[in-house]
């Protein structure tokens, strides 16, 4: 009963937290202490609102998360669909890794938005660009850490199943591929941190629809409610997805903490 | 000893490189047989030699000169008949209790019933039934090299070697799993090649101890233990053996030294 009275009151507390931040910005938009910042009750009316209501930006609330998560979810996918795979081959495969890594290091120090100018001449600025960003920074965390995880095996294990008689291939898809799990994970999770904020950059430079886009347009028509109601918007979809990521991470590794 | 030679390691010599020009000997010109259904221990101080020595018996590293010849055959290469305990402990994380037993049959393709049976059996044998469905990091260390050791069994090796697989272990635990070992070898004879640096262990266990000397290594001295099984740590021959060995080495002071 105990451990559940302590749960209870660290439940309020983290409430507590966002109460107060909530007064503290609703005080600071009453008292127009900082200028032109909508109160958090008007911002909320705007969200609902935004749900049926297409203006500024020519698309209501729903869609464009559609629109948004459809783009993030193909560069994401992309990313690790070619980069862990890539990643795991190198370590184990010394010739991959001749062949690949000039390339790659080539690649790597670019930052994912500096491809947005080269991507809109090549694609345009529809789904096909704004995922290839995406993939472009999702691939380099996914590679980087499923080639760590590979290659930080226990050579005891490798060992094990070479006294086995495990041909090297066996060696890579049962002993070194599971054992790099837990990092290939770490590396999909900022590839999903990194596919969300790349997201935003994109289409607030080059779209015409999206959440990113959305923010745009109320900025450009002076509606600070619609911006604040975006960030809202990126800031809740970010954290169900980084739950949800928790929630597959747990199952799949979960003779690490059981 | 009686069974004839199964293993045969022939003058074998290993140097590693340390950095550019210099280099280290850790193995100097070994020789010596393992007989059929012998229990040979490898005695020998710190960390010289031992573990190469059984890697390259297994055929998981090659020697700079020598040959390792198991029933006539050269060892070049990792073979099944030959099975390993390691002394880090070689669980895999993320296989159950069962599955990691199980993982030598597994790899080789044998049907499931078959190899579920067997592991079953061993893991009943090392005292861990209950647990084949846990996962490593739920057990203790002790446990840990238990699943080491009913796996090496699993796969059915004519040679097992273990390579100071309680260096790890406290006391306590030691003593009940050097028991076990002796148990399982009675119980289920095989030929092992069993490497420590623990003089008592080396006589609880051993029919027959090779010494060797501080690196590199080499045979320093071989004795022959017939004292009856299960054997009594305080016995005056069990304790006169071991005085014996002692006094050929100087582990005490190496151990002096290192601490």
């Amino acid at each position: 009963m105990k451990a559940y009275d302590t749960k209870l009151k660290y439940t309020f507390l983290s409430i507590a937290t966002v109460i107060a931040f909530l007064l503290l910005w609703q005080l600071l938009a009453v008292t127009g202490f900082t200028g032109i910042i909508p109160a958090p009750s008007v911002v909320f009316r705007t969200l609902l609102d935004k749900f049926s209501n297409p203006n500024p930006d020519g698309a209501t609330l729903l869609k464009n998360i559609v629109i948004s998560l459809k783009v993030s979810l193909t560069g994401l996918l992309l990313g690790i669909g070619i980069g862990v795979p890539l990643g795991w081959l190198m370590a184990w495969y010394e010739p991959v890794n001749k062949l690949v890594r000039p390339l790659f290091e080539f690649i790597r120090p670019i930052p994912p938005i500096s491809w947005i100018p080269l991507t809109i001449l090549w694609v345009g600025i529809g789904l096909g660009a704004k995922a290839m960003i995406i993939f472009f920074g999702c691939f380099v965390p996914c590679l980087i850490n499923a080639y760590a995880g590979v290659k930080t095996t226990d050579q005891t294990l490798i060992n094990v199943a070479k006294t086995f008689g495990a041909s090297n291939f066996t060696t890579f898809r049962k002993v070194a591929i599971p054992s790099s799990l837990p990092l290939t994970f770490t590396g999909m999770r900022t590839a999903l941190n990194c596919a969300w904020s790349t997201l935003v950059a994109a289409e607030l430079l080059a779209a015409n629809a999206g959440v990113g886009y959305m923010i745009t347009m109320g900025r450009s028509v002076g509606r600070v409610d619609i911006v604040i109601a975006g960030m809202i918007t990126i800031g809740v979809i970010g954290y169900v997805f980084s739950r949800l990521f928790d929630k597959i991470e747990s199952i799949v590794v979960k003779w690490r903490t059981l | 000893m009686a069974g004839s030679i199964r293993l045969t390691i022939d003058h074998i010599s290993k140097t590693f490189p340390i950095g550019k020009s210099e280099s280290f000997k850790v193995i100097d010109d070994l020789s010596f047989d393992v007989a059929d259904n012998e229990f040979l221990v490898l005695l020998g101080p710190g960390h010289c030699g031992k573990t190469v020595t059984l890697n390259i018996a297994a055929g998981l590293e090659k020697a700079d000169a020598g040959t390792v010849r198991l029933d006539g055959e050269v060892v070049d290469r990792p073979n099944s008949k030959m099975g390993m305990v390691f002394q880090k402990v070689g669980t895999f994380p993320w296989l159950t209790v069962l599955e990691n037993v199980e993982l030598g049959p597994r790899f080789k393709g044998e049907n499931k019933a078959d190899r579920r049976k067997r592991a079953e059996k061993f893991i009943k044998i090392v005292g861990l039934q209950g647990f084949e469905d846990s996962y490593p990091v739920q057990l203790s260390g002790g446990m840990k090299q238990r699943v080491g050791i009913a796996r090496a069994y699993t796969n059915q090796p004519e040679i097992l070697i273990m390579d100071e697989p309680f260096g790890a272990l406290d006391a306590q635990t030691r003593y009940s799993m050097e028991e076990e070992v002796a148990r399982i070898w009675s119980q289920e004879k095989r030929t092992i090649i069993f490497v420590t640096n623990n003089i008592e262990e080396a006589v609880y266990l051993g029919d027959r101890i090779i010494l060797l000397t501080e690196c590199p290594a080499k045979v320093k001295a071989i004795y022959q233990v017939d004292l009856p099984r299960p054997r009594d740590m305080m016995s005056p021959a069990f304790l006169a053996l071991r005085q014996k060995i002692s006094d050929n080495t100087d582990f005490s002071m190496e151990r002096e030294a290192e601490a």
